[in-house]
């Protein structure tokens, strides 16, 4: 087996939450508790779930935008939790971000060539007159005229300036790009095109992305393997065509059945989700999603392993009595 | 002409216009579409087309000074609210139109309670005393099945949750059960699982209250979800109009199959190229006078000078007759 480039065991990011008078720490928000996952070289990892379950905080702690509370990411053969940002430099160089609003990912104050050539300079990688051939070539090869460069980010629309935020992330030919809802400020004919554009790209370098969205169309169409997360936690993790044809976790259920669909004859069944995503501040004691639905069998998760288990070949769920079927429980405690 | 009875609002030639630097600019040219009583009709576009614009003429909420409504007629009962007066608009909006907008935390006054912003509706447009409005206001928050009512008419907006902030919104929109409510993107800013209970919950109120529906989108999985009719427009144009069903299963404008082709569903191949529209939207002062798809495409053809027809393909289904874009079977 080709070992992965990146590697995640056990992440947790949490934020302090300060109050009183001394303004000491009175609680923390868990963004992040207990997430492992692994990206092979070459393949698309998705990552879905609901505003505010900590998918974001996932990818920026991967790229060390945060700094984790606990756990250990491994990229390639380096242990990069607690790197320093002198010590990162370097390694930063094969993980690279693209963020959802390229409105406010780009200096409206910086031309385009000064954008997509920082990180040249940064890294001190080439000549004035190299780096001038090198973001042309990237502004060709994201289809961009050259004559962008010495515009300003503002003159551009939303798909441009994804555009210019993919150019400069392929600057320096990473080996990871975190895209963070990459499409999902755009329209829907715009989306295609970036859409085409990663997926071309992934192609042509061999690059990895982790790729955080919660439209589930859009994550099926671009992942090798798809992560499910709920409330700061992997619920369910598998090939994305297990997870599309086989959702074994109640919750991966609700989010598919919740995608409206494209031919009015069919009327989906109304398998309803009820009431909102618990507070990450004061989680529920067992399993988050049990709670929700005020589940029966709740009490028995309290203080319960709920941690992901292999429930067939390569496709994981979390061993939530709440969150599966009687006979996937047994399955699981069969073996 | 004077609407017929089964409509409960007719737009018919409307035009909008900005005054802006570069002189007036018509975001919305020559729309006209019918709501049928009790009925859901959709308009769909990608943003900048001009479809919230349209809306927001109905009910002349327009940006001032510079939103202008330059000509057309906006028949309900029997009324042109184009040229109804501000005062009776002000008894429109609210009563017999209700209105709910994108984004509910711009909807609502961060300062007031949710009860006072709920019961306001009753004690302008019903003239309820404060007590018996509040009342009603509770009965509104229980409609739309938050939770705890009663407690949750002391909150301020930013105790809820977007979901919860949308029901208010909803609550608001319906208190004075209207016949007619407009939806601007009322679950764009929602999670998939949010935005089916909010449709679900908007589709059983409507079917309740009888009321018709404009619901402005740009998600074609919400039309397809919730629509009787589909307004597709482009560029301040409408350039499709048909049934939900029709327009799925048989579309006809160049722009509305390449929407309904680029967006990947769950049945897209994995990692295929999807089909892509190209070019851009012109900026609203580069407008064409011609078809404006051609003009996206580039093509410069007799249709790229002179407007194409509005006109029927097969009953009920309409379409801008560009030879260049409609695939006439």
């Amino acid at each position: 087996m080709i070992p992965p480039l990146l590697s995640v065991t056990d992440l947790c990011v949490h934020f302090p939450v300060r109050g009183g008078v001394l303004y000491q720490q009175t609680a923390s928000v868990k963004a992040v508790d207990g997430v492992s996952l692994s990206i092979a070289p070459g393949e698309t990892l998705g990552l879905v779930g609901e505003s505010g379950c900590g998918k974001s905080t996932l990818g920026k702690a991967i790229v060390r935008l945060l700094k984790p509370t606990a756990g250990q990411i491994h990229f390639e053969h380096h242990d990069i939790t607690h790197s320093r940002q002198a010590a990162l430099r370097p390694l930063r160089r094969d993980f690279q971000m693209i963020f959802q609003d390229p409105g406010e990912s780009l200096d409206p104050r910086m031309s385009v060539r000064a954008i997509i050539e920082e990180p040249f300079v940064i890294h001190r990688l080439g000549s004035r007159a190299e780096r001038r051939t090198w973001v042309n070539e990237l502004l060709d090869r994201v289809g961009l005229p050259a004559s962008s460069a010495e515009r300003y980010s503002f003159e551009f629309s939303g798909g441009q300036r994804q555009r210019i935020g993919i150019a400069r992330a392929l600057a320096l030919k990473p080996k990871l790009i975190v895209c963070d809802e990459p499409v999902s400020a755009l329209d829907v004919s715009v989306q295609s095109q970036i859409l085409n554009l990663l997926v071309e790209l992934q192609k042509d370098f061999g690059l990895s992305y982790l790729f955080i969205a919660h439209d589930l169309s859009v994550v099926k169409h671009v992942s090798d393997r798809v992560a499910v997360m709920y409330l700061g936690k992997i619920v369910e993790l598998a090939s994305a065509t297990a997870i599309y044809q086989n959702p074994r976790h109640a919750y991966t259920q609700a989010l598919l059945s919740a995608i409206p669909s494209h031919d009015p004859k069919v009327k989906r069944p109304t398998t309803l989700l009820e009431g909102d995503v618990p507070s990450p501040i004061d989680p529920p004691a067992g399993s988050a999603f049990g709670h929700r639905m005020s589940h029966p069998r709740y009490q028995e998760t309290i203080g319960a392993d709920l941690s992901l288990r292999e429930i067939s070949p390569q496709h994981w769920v979390a061993a939530d009595p709440c969150s599966l079927s009687a006979a996937d429980w047994a399955l699981l405690n069969r073996g | 002409m004077t609407p017929t009875p089964e409509n409960c609002l007719e737009v018919q030639q409307l035009i909008t216009s900005f005054e802006t630097e570069q002189g007036l600019l018509r975001a919305v040219d020559h729309v006209s579409f019918k709501v049928p009583t009790g009925k859901t009709v959709g308009i769909v576009g990608e943003s900048g087309c001009g479809k919230s614009v349209t809306a927001m003429s109905i009910v002349r909420l327009l940006p001032q000074p510079a939103g202008k409504i330059l000509g057309g007629h906006v028949w309900f009962k029997g009324r042109d609210l184009v040229h109804a007066s501000d005062r009776e608009m002000q008894q429109v909006r609210g009563g017999e139109i209700g209105v709910i907008f994108q984004e509910p935390m711009a909807a609502l006054n961060p300062l007031h309670r949710i009860g006072r912003q709920v019961s306001e509706v009753f004690r302008i447009h019903q003239k309820l005393s404060k007590k018996d409005a509040w009342a009603a206001a509770t009965e509104m928050l229980e409609l739309v099945r938050i939770p705890a009512p009663d407690k949750r008419m002391m909150d301020y907006p930013h105790h809820l949750s977007g979901g919860m902030r949308q029901r208010v919104g909803i609550a608001i929109a319906l208190a004075c059960r209207p016949s007619l409510l407009i939806a601007d993107e009322p679950t764009t800013a929602l999670d998939v699982t949010v935005q089916a209970q909010i449709l679900d919950l908007m589709a059983r109120l409507q079917a309740e209250m009888g009321m018709s529906t404009i619901l402005i989108t740009h998600d074609l999985g919400v039309i397809a979800e919730t629509c009787d009719e589909v307004v597709v427009m482009y560029a301040g144009r409408v350039v499709e109009q048909a049934s939900a069903e029709e327009l799925f299963a048989n579309p006809r404008h160049a722009y509305t199959r390449g929407l309904l082709r680029s967006i990947p569903t769950l049945e897209t191949p994995s990692k295929s190229i999807l089909n892509t529209i190209p070019g851009l939207v012109a900026s609203l002062a580069d407008y064409a006078h011609g078809c404006r798809f051609c003009q996206r495409m580039g093509r410069t053809s007799r249709f790229s000078r002179e407007r194409p027809k509005f006109g029927e393909i097969s009953p009920g289904h309409w379409a801008e007759l560009c030879p260049e874009c409609v695939a006439l079977d």
